[in-house]
């Protein structure tokens, strides 16, 4: 069912620029061109009843219940699907037209239980059923009837009961329309019609992917989330932003007291339009899990037990032993990390007690693992480190290049309007060594799909760009008015060298040249083209080489600066953009300045009051390399698990363990508490206020629905731990923070929570000439100025194939789980996905001996693990690929410390290994699982204050 | 720091840059990579590498980039 604050006009909004003047009822109503009659009503502000119409969905005419009667039209048409006509005269009320509708809802409720109807949820057919005044049904229930029908509880988020179904297929068109799975269908005629998922199978076994957008297109209550069942109606909506993955989807979380009954995608939200995946909707259970740790611990060694302390004590503690620490082996032997899953106020806050209190540029980010060179590819050739459309555009867009990205399962939400998009007839082209679903799905054909192998995305982006400019495809007026004359000539005299044809390189992608020749006269010629990425693209050893060539595509076609084109880097986490605008880069302050600007520099100086270092500091490996050098001692790592997330685990571990204090704040004890000495308890987003920004640079409320579990707001607590430092930090709110933020960063002058809570949303650049952001960049100019192309030669990755290590490994993520787990583990997700297993080509299975969910091990040049195997063909023989939710896995025991070479993001896509079967766990997963059961009993056995 | 890391790092931007034709374009672009991204302790410790070992394996153009970074940073 909708949200309990939401009201529903009954058929989607029209485009259309004209409009029409009709009258209802009496009123002279103007509405545009295209609208329904129902709709219209519905914006004069008078309510037909209806089942079968929502906003969400194109109007269906089967419930017969929004009839009305329009002068000079015989009959009484459905208003749902009943256009407005200039002059029309339409009355919704009349005792014919009750007499008709009260007979529909009689005999509806002639086979709908009573119990539900009274039950008190507030579905739309106990609200139109009391509208009607029909409370009685005369024809008894004796007859036939669907009322013993059984429920389907199969899925663990929501129950579908047949008895309360209508069969008015809002479901149904939910899942095609919107979602565009098509899980659902009708089976049967007339008194035998049922919905069904797939072909008559429990909601669990079938193709369904629980996003719920059936669940709230249900009238009835037929599709209704258990949470709402057991907890009953919620009595309040606050409207908050998702924290799973960089979509940022907009929800009504709706409470009942202190207790979230349900997470409601909101219609007005910016992103994703009333529309939600399986994490967002439903895999909240995280935030109130036993496993949380909601007290303040600390120890002197990591091999002691937990002691609980106080949190005054625990942040004296913090702050003493940073304090001695620099003491003894310098100002630089300290640093912090700020996370992508917490708030702007919070990674700023973050990074300004690095750079202020402990005196030093020493921040990173998680960013730096995932999209990194994204910041640094984007602020190279198009002078800002994001991406340059909204999701929105997608509607606008001809021809959709999609490379090293699997929206269906990492950016569910875009997948959807992307289907959208497609299923109107959008082009697709699909750059993967993978057969992700989008190459073929349900209405869905991808024109192309080119498997390229791992480690070669600048060889295909090169050779695309090659034939694009050898074939006098390109744009040359926008060229020539928009980017450098020299860097492009000398780009081009780079790009057209033979060596960058896509014959050359087939050697090197394994991509027929017929294949990238088609597609990139595709990408040239077939309109509006725009190009999805992700951390396939990233992830590499020339991550932000591809990132260029990227962008470089984008240029020389001239598909930017408008609407359905553009560069569009889907991002991993909820805050991925916003913690790298905060300034969490070692290089940058907020805003993306560098640190040796001097005017900038001054500007913090003078806000902060104190002296900055001009000099970058180290990032996340950097750190881990001096660590083991005995040179850094200390980090304070806000809500991210470098244990886990980070590559080659044991050369990550080994570091932690050589440090005098490592300081995690997080809601659980994850993998790399094992190595802290001090626990601050974190709280998840819906106890706290603040602002997301999401991967189309969209900057979004976070508001509190509870109160912090553990008795303070994250940002509270790097406030308290600032101050206990010496440095002051005395703001009231969030937004107080934001309000600095506007004051010290040119793209942000214009946001506020005042102007948030105004506006909805805002994407940056926000100032004075943009006072409602920025939906599309580089519209007139770059911000560079002109645009810049640069040399991207390829250069193959040290990480070769030998006969030691023959097959690539490459990971990613899937739908119903979210990076490392922590989250998403810890709800019924794991119906879905237990375990990470091993995706391996029959062939390469064969030629093992490995047969279907055999136990196998995964050796790198790094370390080995243990996973049992999926024998899959969405992947070529030579290539592995495996999930890295679950922190036994050990997927980062295998991955090296290859990295981009401009950014150090890690080479995760790219590993070589040799794959066996085994009998037993490794070694590494033996030490694990043991070090685990010593850490639980360290927390079990903790002792609480005096 | 451990060098060799460090090394690796520096050929790796090397390659990058080694596309340029223009020479002293290329090492500028190395040399100011190292100095816009590299923490002074890491650029420390690859000049003194090479100060003790030469370009001990380091490619020619993260050499020569280290030697002018050496210069720079030495104030010369």
């Amino acid at each position: 069912m909708l949200s309990i604050k939401e009201t529903d006009l009954g058929t989607p909004s029209s485009p259309a620029a004209q409009t029409v003047t009709l009258t209802i009822d009496g009123r002279e109503v103007v509405v545009p061109e295209g609208t329904s009659v129902l709709r219209a009503a519905a914006l004069a502000g008078i309510e037909i009843p209806k089942l079968c119409a929502t906003e969400l969905l194109e109007p269906f005419g089967s419930c017969r219940l929004c009839l009305v009667e329009v002068e000079g039209v015989k009959g009484y048409p459905a208003s749902c699907t009943t256009p407005v006509a200039a002059g029309m005269r339409v009355a919704t009320r009349s005792a014919k037209l009750e007499q008709l509708r009260r007979g529909v809802m009689e005999l509806y409720l002639s086979d709908h239980p009573p119990q539900a109807l009274a039950a008190g949820f507030g579905t739309e057919m106990e609200r139109v059923a009391a509208a009607l005044g029909v409370t009685q049904v005369r024809y008894g229930f004796d007859g036939r009837h669907h009322l013993d029908a059984a429920i389907d509880a199969s899925n663990p988020y929501f129950r579908f009961d047949p008895a309360q179904c209508v069969v008015c297929s809002r479901c149904v068109r939910a899942c095609d329309e919107i979602q565009g799975t098509f899980a659902l269908t009708i089976r049967g005629r007339g008194f035998d019609s049922m919905v069904v998922a797939s072909a008559d199978e429990p909601f669990l076994a079938s193709e369904c992917v629980s996003c719920g957008a059936c669940v709230q297109a249900c009238p009835t209550g037929a599709l209704m989330e258990k949470s709402l069942l057991e907890t009953g109606q919620a009595t309040r909506s606050v409207v908050t932003t998702c924290a799973y993955c960089g979509v940022g989807c907009s929800f009504r979380a709706e409470m009942r007291g202190e207790e979230l009954v349900r997470m409601v995608p909101n219609k007005e939200g910016h992103a994703n339009h009333g529309h939600a995946c399986v994490k967002g909707r439903f895999a909240i259970g995280y935030a109130t899990h036993p496993d949380r740790v909601l007290t303040p611990m600390i120890r002197a060694k990591i091999t002691d037990r937990w002691r609980e302390v106080s949190w005054d004590e625990a942040i004296a503690h913090a702050a003493a032993e940073f304090k001695r620490i620099q003491a003894r082996y310098g100002r630089d032997a300290v640093g912090g990390i700020t996370s992508s899953r917490c708030t702007n106020e919070e990674t700023y806050l973050v990074q300004k007690l690095v750079r202020a209190a402990f005196g030093n540029n020493n921040v990173d980010t998680c960013a730096r693992v995932c999209h990194s060179p994204t910041g640094y590819g984007l602020k190279q050739t198009l002078g800002e480190s994001a991406g340059t459309q909204r999701f929105d555009s997608i509607r606008h867009c001809d021809v959709v290049f999609l490379i090293g990205a699997n929206p269906t399962d990492a950016h569910p939400v875009f997948a959807s309007q992307l289907k959208q998009r497609l299923r109107q007839g959008a082009r697709l082209i699909v750059a993967d060594p993978r057969r992700i679903d989008l190459v073929r799905c349900p209405h869905v054909q991808a024109d192309f799909h080119l498997p390229l192998r791992p480690g070669t995305n600048v060889a295909l982006l090169n050779s695309l760009a090659h034939v694009i400019v050898t074939e006098n495809l390109y744009d040359a007026a926008f060229v020539a008015a928009r980017c450098e004359a020299d860097s492009f000539a000398k780009w081009k005299k780079f790009i057209c060298e033979p060596r960058n044809s896509p014959e050359a390189m087939q050697a090197e992608t394994g991509v027929p040249a017929a294949q990238v020749r088609a597609a990139a006269r595709l990408y040239a010629t077939g309109g509006n083209a725009a190009i999805y990425y992700g951390l396939g693209v990233s992830e590499h050893a020339q991550g932000s080489t591809a990132v260029m060539a990227i962008a470089h595509l984008a240029m020389v076609t001239g598909n930017i600066g408008r609407e359905g084109v553009g560069v569009n880097p889907l991002r991993g986490q909820n805050n991925v953009q916003g913690s790298c605008d905060m300034g969490s880069f070692p290089h940058e302050f907020p805003g993306y300045r560098h640190v040796s600007d001097d005017a900038v520099r001054r500007s913090f100086e003078q806000a902060w009051g104190v002296r900055l270092s001009a000099e970058p500091g180290l990032r996340i490996p950097n750190m881990f390399e001096a660590a083991l050098d005995g040179e850094f001692k200390a980090l304070y790592i806000q809500g991210e698990d470098l244990a886990q997330s980070d590559p080659d685990t044991q050369h990550v571990t080994a570091a932690l363990a050589t440090m005098e204090c490592v300081v995690v704040q997080d809601l659980f004890l994850n993998e790399t508490a094992r190595f802290a000495h001090v626990f601050l308890p974190g709280a998840s987003f819906l106890e706290k206020d603040g602002t997301f920004t999401n991967a189309e640079r969209r900057i979004s409320r976070v508001r509190a629905v509870m109160r912090p579990k553990a008795g303070y707001a994250d940002w509270e607590v790097t406030q308290r731990l600032a101050n206990a430092l010496g440095y002051p930090m005395h703001y009231a709110h969030p937004a107080e923070i934001m309000d600095e933020i506007a004051r010290l960063t040119p793209t942000f002058a214009g946001v506020s929570f005042a102007r948030l809570d105004e506006l909805g949303s805002i994407q940056w650049p926000c100032d004075a000439a943009h006072p409602h952001g920025t939906p599309t960049m580089h519209v007139d100019e770059f911000v560079r100025g002109k645009g810049r192309f640069l040399l991207t030669e390829y250069v193959p990755t040290r990480e070769r194939v030998n006969a030691k290590y023959p097959l690539i490994l490459t990971t990613g993520r899937i739908l119903s789980q979210y990076n490392v787990g922590a989250q998403t583990r810890r709800t019924a997700n794991v119906v879905w996905h237990d375990e990470d297993r091993l995706d391996i080509h029959p062939h390469d299975a064969e030629s093992r001996g490995i047969r279907d969910g055999d136990w196998v091990g995964v050796a790198s040049r790094a370390g080995d693990t243990v996973l049992r195997a999926h024998l899959c063909d969405r992947l070529p023989p030579g290539v592995v690929y495996t999930t890295f939710h679950f922190p036994g896995s050990g997927a980062n025991v295998v991955t090296t410390e290859n990295s981009d070479w401009a950014t150090n993001c890690p080479e995760y896509k790219v590993t070589a290994v040799e794959v066996t079967r085994v009998g037993q766990p490794s070694e590494w997963q033996q030490r694990h699982a043991a070090s685990e059961r010593r850490s639980r009993e360290r927390l079990d056995h903790a002792t609480a204050p005096k | 720091m451990n060098a060799q890391r460090l090394i690796d790092m520096a050929n790796d931007i090397a390659d990058f840059f080694a596309a340029e034709p223009e020479r002293a374009v290329a090492i500028d672009g190395v040399v100011n990579h190292f100095r816009r991204f590299w923490a002074p302790r890491m650029r420390r410790t690859l000049v003194a590498h090479v100060r003790a070992h030469g370009a001990d394996g380091l490619s020619e153009l993260a050499h020569a980039a280290v030697r002018r970074l050496a210069e720079l940073e030495s104030g010369a």
